[in-house]
């Protein structure tokens, strides 16, 4: 039996992991594109304006408080239940969140495409 | 999207995946983590499977963050899914994890939704007023297929 503790953690994952991915995308968008920025002005470059991006710290530091949460929760309760639960929710969380706050538009393909995998991973739990 | 870019969309996927297996692998060694031996943790990074698994990691972040450079974040974690089919097959060979019958049917659903997104634009344009949008959507249309 899942207990609250459980899906506490679980949304402990999921809020945080999101707001680390949001803020990843976002600091990647005002960048532009890596691979440009590599061949104009070297590695070195790139790495500089990943690090004194606003966006990266903050992004950073939410993976990692996910990743905290994620092995807090691995010990209340079956990496069975933890793992496909807080993977699959953050899909759908994503998707929720890249529409607010990245303004991406989230399309029908798209919709249909988180849905199934969120669907999918949580199936793998079995 | 050019070829090089769907490259760089499955190195994500791969580097996830061995990584994860990879770290897996190792902790193996370790057993159950508890209030009295956590300080051990820092030692188990020489660890060659976890050595190993963090360097995947490392690349996996990398080309993560070029992915998410040039393309949506609604599409680069759907389109790179394909970790988890992947480490599905990969705990079945290095770990004996046992493949039922519903986590086939788990596979099966995420190849159809990678395949959803990833058949569609990398970048979509942003939500704007009405009167913008059609113009928006012809504009990114085009340059999606176009770039480099």
């Amino acid at each position: 039996m899942t207990s609250a503790a459980t899906w506490g953690g679980i949304a402990a994952i999921v809020i945080t992991a999101t707001t680390g991915d949001v803020l990843q995308a976002r600091a990647m968008k005002e960048i532009g594109n890596l691979g440009v920025i590599r061949k104009t002005h070297g590695v070195l470059e790139v790495a500089r304006r990943i690090l004194i991006s606003p966006w990266f710290m903050p992004g950073l530091f939410f993976m990692a408080l996910a990743f905290f949460s994620l092995l807090v929760t691995l010990s209340w309760d079956d990496v069975s239940i933890v793992g496909p639960a807080s993977a699959s929710l953050t899909f759908i969380a994503n998707a929720l969140a890249a529409r607010l706050f990245l303004k991406e538009r989230v399309d029908h393909r798209r919709w249909l495409g988180a849905l199934f995998v969120a669907c999918g991973v949580a199936l793998l739990a079995h | 999207m050019t070829f090089r870019r769907y490259l760089v969309l499955a190195a994500v996927a791969v580097f996830a995946s061995c990584g994860d297996v990879c770290l897996a692998r190792g902790m193996r060694g370790f057993g159950v983590v508890t209030t009295a031996n956590w300080p051990q943790l820092f030692g188990i990074v020489l660890n060659p499977w976890v050595l190993t698994g963090i360097c995947l990691l490392l690349l996996f972040f990398g080309t993560y963050l070029t992915a998410l450079s040039w393309a949506d974040l609604t599409y680069v974690l759907p389109a790179t899914a394909l970790s988890y089919v992947l480490m599905a097959f990969l705990a079945k060979l290095f770990l004996n994890e046992h493949v039922t019958v519903s986590r086939w049917l788990g596979i099966a659903l995420i190849t159809v939704g990678v395949g959803c997104v990833a058949s569609g634009p990398a970048v979509a344009p942003a939500v704007r007023p009405h009167r913008e949008r059609h113009e928006a959507e012809v504009h990114v249309g085009s340059g999606a297929r176009g770039d480099a």
